[in-house]
């Protein structure tokens, strides 16, 4: 599977996708947008609280090309974070208290500087998230040591799993994608990842396979263990129920299945105040490979920057003035905000 | 096409209330704490509730809960499991009757 980037796919262009989906909202279905809803809850403009994450996003490039990705990523992107943005990225979080390094892609790790990156964070003495997809793991022999990297540098892992068998797993990340999750789970576990008292942390990320929401997280969790440990004898710590954002591949998938009008509908009529209330952008901001700020990685995706009041390369970086900025919101953000709410750390109720 | 099932009815279900609120109160509450997590778990009571629904073949439920149960993680083996429990008891439930037959054909044969 190619990205719609490299198909030249309607869908790739962000304004494109950001009309389409006012258009359905308003037009088609005759629903509130977005800002307004969050203005009856009283919280319009929304502004962040305090800055707690620094997503850096490392990278388009990924060694897998899943069905929902909205970062459009695969191993046809050659966008790629360059190490003196890097350093621009160490230098500002030298200067801010922000306590976590979450980083992602694409598959980050597929970037030539990060593993000197994860230990330039770690020396800065900043608590170091990855978004790992599991099988970039046992993609390469160069990359099998990761786990023990990892461990070496007190990393937490956040990895997607989608189900915990094959054939809902495949269907959207890919064929064989779960057996070698599956293999990259244990090598985890190997070193001592999601087992009781290593302090280790191992997270595995859900998403609904399909026109669905996420179920409540806990239940969820339940049966992921139950079953992941019968039979695979495989351990993890938590697991984050997320929605699916309309955007990029996953609308392109909305569209083709016929599924677009009844997803957004699912998604206004489950808006929650309270995860309105929790959404991520509030205590995130986002950096692009090239260095850009936005509120959150959907933005970043979307091309949406950080509102002109603030500065919006991390060379400027400015925590204070960041505070003072108002969210840049659009319609996909109803995807924040239905049900128990969805997160890059799950339900935000 | 007029059709006595439209599937846009599920979601006024909540609007029975307009003609008697108080017995549609005490349902929707009822109902609510019947499918939260008890000695059953929400899972298992969804995957009930899809094979109930096709027992009673009604198309709300089986829509709604075809629904219910992916959102709650089931594997679409374990729904189609669930659905033949139901076709079993179904199935099970008029041949078991064939003793009743039988017991009354050997009442009235020599
Ligand atoms: S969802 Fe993650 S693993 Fe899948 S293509 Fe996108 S970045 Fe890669
Ligand atoms: S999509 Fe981004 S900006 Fe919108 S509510 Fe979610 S986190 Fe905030």
């Amino acid at each position: 599977m190619k990205s719609l980037h490299a198909t030249q796919h309607a869908l790739a262009d962000p304004l494109t996708q950001l009309d389409r989906l006012e258009a359905g909202l308003r037009d088609q279905l005759g629903l509130p947008l977005f800002q307004q809803r969050l203005a009856e809850a009283g919280l319009f403009p929304l502004r962040p609280t305090q800055m707690e994450i620094f997503q850096i996003n490392l990278g388009k490039m990924c060694n897998q090309t899943c069905a929902h990705c909205h970062v459009d990523a695969g191993p046809d992107r050659k966008e790629i974070m360059t190490r003196d943005t890097m350093q621009l990225c160490l230098d500002a979080l030298a200067t801010s208290d922000v306590p976590t390094v979450d980083l992602t892609g694409g598959a980050p790790e597929m970037n030539p500087h990060f593993r000197w990156f994860v230990e330039e964070c770690h020396k800065l003495g900043k608590h170091v998230m990855v978004r790992c997809n599991l099988t970039i793991i046992v993609a390469n022999p160069k990359y099998h040591d990761l786990p023990a990297f990892y461990r070496d540098h007190g990393v937490e892992i956040v990895s997607s799993l989608p189900f915990y068998n094959a054939d809902k797993t495949d269907r959207q990340r890919g064929k064989g994608v779960f057996k070698e999750s599956v293999r990259a789970l244990q090598m985890l576990n190997a070193v001592g990842y999601g087992k009781e008292g290593s302090g280790l942390l191992l997270n595995l990320v859900y998403n609904p396979a399909g026109a669905f929401l996420p179920g409540p997280q806990e239940g969820l969790k339940r049966q992921f263990k139950r079953v992941l440990w019968s039979e695979f004898g495989i351990v993890f710590n938590d697991l984050y129920a997320i929605t699916n954002m309309p955007i990029s591949r996953y609308l392109d998938y909305l569209f083709t299945s016929g599924n677009f009008n009844g997803y957004l509908e699912k998604l206004v009529n489950a808006f929650n105040p309270a995860a309105a209330q929790g959404v991520m952008c509030r205590n995130t901001l986002s950096v692009s490979w090239d260095g850009y700020l936005y509120d959150c990685d959907f933005n970043q995706m979307l091309e949406l920057p950080v509102a002109p009041t603030a500065p919006r390369h991390i060379r400027d970086f400015d925590d204070s003035a960041l505070q003072q900025r108002d969210i840049v919101l659009h319609q996909h953000c109803y995807g924040c905000t239905a049900g128990a709410g969805s997160s890059c750390g799950g339900t935000t109720t | 096409m007029k059709t006595y099932y439209n599937p846009e009815d599920l979601k006024k279900f909540g609007n029975i209330g307009e003609f008697q609120p108080s017995l549609a109160e005490k349902f929707f509450a009822y109902y609510g704490e019947v499918f939260a997590e008890g000695a059953l778990t929400a899972r298992e009571k969804s995957l009930i509730a899809l094979a109930v629904a096709h027992t009673v073949q009604c198309p709300y439920c089986i829509d709604a809960y075809s629904v219910d149960t992916l959102e709650k993680g089931c594997s679409e083996q374990e729904m189609m499991e669930a659905i033949h429990v139901a076709a079993a008891i179904r199935g099970g439930s008029s041949l078991v009757h064939g003793v009743q037959m039988m017991n009354k054909v050997k009442e009235l044969s020599m």
